[in-house]
């Protein structure tokens, strides 16, 4: 029991905390952008599996992982691009398209792997990024050596954050964003394009989503499986709800979700004797939790899933 | 410049009810060829064998049914619980805690007479996949917690509570899979067409789509669950206890996709295995919305499915297409029904200015 | 003021289409500089969409528009708030959880690059206000403001973006008698330097009162324009409704019998829990009408509330025909047979995506008469719905057609009828004519009385004062929450109600 308090153990365990917490990071705030603009964007979880497909692929042929990591925003652009079509400008039911998407992407993310790879008794696997340790703030004891020895890409889900706060509270964009997500007749009559938001909403929602997936192919693991995504997505939908919309609370939620999949992780390392599965599930059962706590004074957006059309009044 | 602006139109004839679902299909096997032909399969011939591979031979045909009964269940399931807009995304789960409470009791339950176990086994089945909707329902009503999510939730609980307990105590003596124990002869759903995997599952199945249509048109349940998805706020006006509506069509929608599970592991698998459902309960929310929430429309949009899953398998055997091109084709239908329905209510307008 | 030859605007031969309503038949509106031109008709006449094409809302089908003598294409309210046209809609366009600078500053290019620049826009507006006289704290939440507050916010935003020409749609609905004042003294102050104001009413008094010309707009079309000062309400009246618009009601002379709904000591909290409603009494008895006037926002959606069982109140007690009403619940407001007629009719009242039949049997559908074992008895219901479609002679294809289908006047009629149906003792109707054409009025009025007739209480919320006056045995004045003081309907005197309504005791 005395390894929990091993500064080793705590130092791994913060590094891994931050780790598992990139991907969601990533879709956590991609979330925020469409929600803040009234888009529900279900399609989180298929557009992350073609986002890791896709990086794995592109790496894997090109032999260069930043062009799989562009190629996984690409992919995850041209999602965001199809939600939009569906859920703005044709005013489908945001739900539907949404569950469509996942379903259409998560199929066609497996096709592609199969038809260009097959089914090799081996997974084929790539150089995955490796740890940068920043050279003096590592040195900070404790906390120092998990924080700062991170993947390229947990520094870049760090410096997102601000950069999505300060768009959303400080820049021109940001009001329009907000107020087409409080009140899209409002913004229309100001001259806002609301379709035109939301779009760009959802395509910058989904890049970052893409490349949150990427992050499990490309960094977390060297491999593509199936499952790699494993509800991420989901969970990422509830980070935003958790959060209150906003992308401080929300990276925190994600903070929380990253250090029960790392705790769990370092617990079964150590042959703690509860079953593998009861630790998946935790986390699982803590985000319902923190919903339920949450929801009761939720601000959510109050566009939030009603399609806009003008001419739906009729004199 | 050409602007084109949707306008609402004045609604169709009875008739686009059926045409437009039919035409939805025929527009997505078109557009699947694209992936088709990019994964080198012939035009033609990859089509003939999806189809001859669904349709072609008796065995065939009797498959096509077999893996549309839990497409089916699932499908009615998503299809009741929309119609409330409860958004029950958790079939999957629901159907994982029915074919898991029907393994403890498909297992336990020799000391029980015969003709008793299949009747205990379905209903137990049925409960745990109520149960698991129930939960959500719960949190939902009372304490506003979005339904998408939290039955997204649940599916992932669900299934770690499986690998929990097929690791477990569940796990078969002696095995180091995470596999149950074969549950006993009595509680073996029997198989109706000899040379065939046709069961009483597809029986049931059939069944449901009649009780559930019965419950939608003619029963005062089924009244207060489309007032209550239509408008809950006007519902509540009227004096329905909206609550007890909700609960009670996500008991009714989990026990659906719990007998989906049921019939997964009494007809087909014998055994609780972690795969035991390839994803039947997502499929569901794509049946049940190209079947436009209609228990008929459910049972040819499964039976459609069913076509294209059993089918991909001879297709990707004899064309080298992956059999994913199932999941693409699943996809995709569900965008262009989308689509398609929305052109029932609007049409484009050009607006030359 | 009229006489500048060129008009700053002109609409011509403006026809706009929905479905199967022409909203705007070849209409032709000009406005010239310097002038309060009132467009007036009542409601469906068509003059929200008139004004909505040239704020650029809606597209017209059909017609021309020339701004400052230029020709505008307008696809969306950008190009015509570039242009200088402004419009205040009926409903606010504000986002409430955001400041009043937010709100003022969206979509401006305020700052340079992306940041905002709350500071000059702070600035800016300040002194605006100073000009106009608008005090209104830039910082405040918008839902924190009053409606005459809001509505300042809403004229600061047009004139933040140099609108010469300002739109404003019945912007005195939900104003009280001051605030009416107040608005009058700004919009006469704007059009001192060089705007013009469209005011779009059905109130032939503030009508005659502000404007300097008059567009009269009947069932889509331009009956008459005159100047204000050559005409009379009597004129307009008719000109409006294309007939005398005296009402003819014959209400006959009726012993109020016995209590049928008692309120005591109630007290409520509105949705952002500051009190709406303070230690209310109130009583309706058999065979009488009991009008509550007020301007819109007194509380009287939370008083509706209570009753049908939308809102627990935080004290006080209800009785209908001595029995007491438990709160919180709308099964017991329908037990104790209280016929509700919500204000929000299309969104409380009435499931609009079913059928008329499926709303007919909304509160009954689960009565012995209508189903056995949970089993609905098909023919016996449309039987029902049937028999009530033509009692209330309502207007639809059948009693399976889908309700959204229905107008204004036909969907109170669907629900009129059922909560009419099983002769309630007491009957609740709020803002029951609010948005209805005259005949739909007229038809509504009659029930109301027959109601009466047949010996229920009837307890009438409405803004509407003539109707109030037309139809009431007894008036309450309902203000902040509070009942300002009643009188009988033939002793009551408009000065006495505008008195009270505007929160001066007596």
């Amino acid at each position: 029991m005395s390894e929990l308090l091993d500064i080793a153990f705590i130092s791994g365990l913060i590094g891994a905390t931050m780790r598992m917490a990139t991907p969601i990071i990533f879709a956590t705030l991609g979330e925020i952008l469409s929600e803040r603009a009234g888009v529900l964007n279900l399609g989180i979880e298929g557009i992350m599996l073609m986002g890791a497909m896709t990086g794995f692929l592109v790496t894997f042929s090109s032999g260069s992982i930043w062009l799989g990591v562009l190629a996984a925003a690409g992919v995850g652009m041209l999602l965001g691009l199809l939600m939009a079509f569906l859920a703005v400008y044709l005013g489908l039911s945001q739900h539907v398209s949404g569950l469509g998407i996942t379903l259409f992407a998560t199929g066609l993310a497996m096709f592609i792997y199969r038809l260009h790879f097959g089914s090799p008794t081996v997974p084929p696997i790539i150089q995955p990024f490796k740890q940068i340790t920043i050279p003096l703030l590592s040195k900070i004891p404790v906390i120092g050596p998990g924080l700062f020895t991170q993947y390229s890409l947990t520094y870049i889900a760090w410096l997102l954050i601000p950069v999505i706060s300060i768009l959303l509270y400080r820049t021109k964009i940001g009001l329009k964003i907000r107020t087409v997500g409080e009140n899209p007749v409002v913004a229309d009559t100001v001259g806002v394009n609301v379709l035109l938001t939301r779009t760009l909403c959802l395509v910058a929602g989904g890049a970052l989503m893409g490349v949150g997936g990427a992050f499990l192919t490309l960094a977390h693991q060297n491999m593509f499986l199936i499952d790699v995504i494993g509800g991420r997505g989901w969970v990422a939908i509830a980070m935003v709800i958790f959060g209150n919309w906003d992308p401080l609370k929300g990276a925190c939620g994600a903070l929380i979700f990253g250090f029960l999949d790392g705790l769990q992780l370092r617990l079964q390392g150590m042959g703690i004797a509860i079953s593998f599965h009861v630790f998946l599930m935790i986390p699982y059962l803590l985000t319902i939790v923190a919903l339920i706590s949450v929801s009761r004074k939720a601000s959510v957006p109050a566009g939030l899933l009603k399609p806009y059309r003008r001419e739906e009044k009729g004199g | 410049m050409i602007r084109l602006r949707l306008q609402k139109r004045k609604p169709l004839p009875a008739w686009a009810k059926i045409v437009i679902p039919v035409a939805a299909i025929l527009v997505t096997l078109i557009l699947s060829a694209i992936p088709i032909l990019i994964a080198g399969g012939h035009f033609w011939k990859s089509y003939y064998y999806l189809f001859y591979g669904a349709l072609g031979t008796r065995f065939n045909l009797l498959e096509t049914f077999v893996k549309a009964s839990p497409l089916l269940l699932t499908g009615l399931a998503v299809a009741f619980a929309f119609r409330a807009k409860f958004w029950n995304i958790g079939a999957e789960g629901q159907l994982l805690a029915g074919a898991l409470a029907a393994t403890v009791a498909g297992v336990h339950l020799g000391g029980v007479p015969t003709p008793l176990v299949l009747p205990l086994v379905i209903v137990a089945g049925f409960l745990a996949g109520g149960l698991w909707a129930v939960i959500p329902a719960i949190l939902k009503t009372k304490l506003k917690v979005d339904d998408v999510v939290s039955t997204l939730l649940m599916n992932y609980v669900m299934i770690h509570i499986m690998g929990a307990l097929l690791f477990g105590p569940l796990q078969q003596p002696g095995s180091s899979w995470p596999r149950s124990a074969a549950i006993i002869k009595a509680a073996c759903y029997p198989i109706l067409m000899p040379r065939s995997r046709f069961h009483m599952g597809i029986l049931i199945a059939l069944f449901a789509v009649f009780v559930i249509w019965f419950i939608n048109q003619k029963t005062t349940f089924g009244y207060r669950s489309k007032a209550v998805g239509v408008n809950i706020r006007a519902a509540h006006f009227g004096g329905i206890n909206t609550t007890s509506v909700i609960v009670w069509t996500a008991l009714i929608s989990g026990g659906l996709a719990g007998l989906a599970g049921v019939g997964e592991l009494c007809a087909i698998q014998y055994r609780l295995i972690m795969d035991i459902s390839p994803g039947y309960g997502y499929s569901g929310i794509v049946i049940a919305m190209l079947g436009n929430l209609h228990p008929v429309g459910v049972l040819f949009s499964s039976l459609f499915f069913s076509v294209i899953i059993v089918g991909a398998q001879t297709m990707s055997r004899m064309t080298g297409v992956p059999t994913y091109i199932a999941e693409v084709i699943q996809g995709m239908s569900l965008m262009v029904m989308l689509i398609f329905l929305l052109f029932t209510e609007y049409k484009i307008k050009v607006m030359k200015k | 003021m009229v006489d500048t030859p060129q008009p700053l605007v002109k609409m011509s031969a403006i026809t706009k289409y929905f479905l199967d309503v022409t909203a705007n038949n070849n209409v032709t509106f000009d406005l010239y500089s310097g002038e309060i031109c009132a467009l007036l008709g009542e409601n469906g006449a068509g003059k929200t969409t008139l004004m909505n094409i040239l704020f650029g809302y809606y597209a017209c089908d059909e017609g021309e528009i020339f701004i400052k003598g230029e020709k505008a294409d307008l696809s969306s309210p950008k190009d015509a708030i570039a242009r200088g046209v402004g419009m205040i809609h009926q409903h606010f366009a504000l986002v409430p959880s955001q400041t009043v600078l937010e709100n003022i500053v969206i979509g401006t290019d305020s700052g340079k690059g992306l940041f905002l620049d709350l500071k000059t826009a702070r600035r800016k507006l300040l002194a605006l206000e100073e000009q106009f006289g608008l005090q209104i704290d830039p910082e405040a939440r918008v839902w924190t403001l009053s409606v005459g507050e809001q509505q300042k916010v809403e004229i600061l935003k047009s004139l933040y973006r140099d609108v010469d020409i300002l739109i404003m749609d019945e912007p005195t609905a939900v104003l009280a008698p001051t605030e009416t004042e107040d608005l009058f003294k700004t919009l006469k102050s704007l059009v001192g330097q060089g705007r013009s104001v469209v005011f779009i009413s059905h109130k032939l008094n503030e009508v005659m009162d502000i404007s300097n010309r008059i567009v009269v707009l009947r069932g889509g079309q331009v009956v008459a324009e005159r100047n204000t000062a050559e005409t009379t309400i009597r004129e307009l009246a008719n000109l409006m409704v294309g007939r005398e618009l005296l009402e003819d009601i014959d209400k006959k002379q009726l012993v109020p019998g016995q209590p049928v709904l008692e309120i005591q000591n109630l007290d409520a909290l509105n949705d952002k829990n500051l009190p709406s409603l303070k230690n209310l009494n109130l009583v309706v008895r058999q065979n009488e009408i009991l009008g509550m006037a007020g301007i819109s926002g007194n509380g009287q959606r939370e008083l509706s509330e209570v009753l049908f069982g939308l809102r627990e109140p935080t004290c006080g007690a209800i009785q209908i025909n001595n029995n007491p009403l438990k709160f919180g619940s709308p099964t017991a407001a329908i037990k104790l047979k209280m016929g509700r007629i919500p204000e929000d009719r299309m969104e409380t009242g009435l499931l609009m995506d079913l059928s008329v039949e499926e709303n007919m049997i909304l509160e009954d559908h689960a009565s012995a008469e209508f189903q056995t074992w949970g089993i609905m008895k098909s023919k016996r219901i449309h039987r029902y719905s049937d028999q009530l479609i033509g009692a209330y002679n309502i207007a639809t294809a059948g009693r399976d057609a889908v309700t959204k289908s229905l107008s204004g006047g036909n969907l109170q009629k669907v629900m009129l009828a059922r909560e009419l149906a099983g002769k309630p003792a007491v009957v609740i109707a709020s803002q029951p004519t609010r948005g209805l054409d005259v005949g739909a009025m007229e038809y509504i009025h009659q029930r109301i009385l027959q109601e009466r007739e047949r010996g229920a209480g009837v307890l009438l919320i409405s803004e509407d004062l003539d109707e109030v006056f037309l139809l009431s045995d007894r008036i309450v004045v309902i203000y902040e929450g509070e009942i300002m003081g009643e009188v009988s309907g033939e002793n009551a005197s408009r000065e006495q109600i505008g008195l009270w309504m505007s929160g001066v005791k007596q």
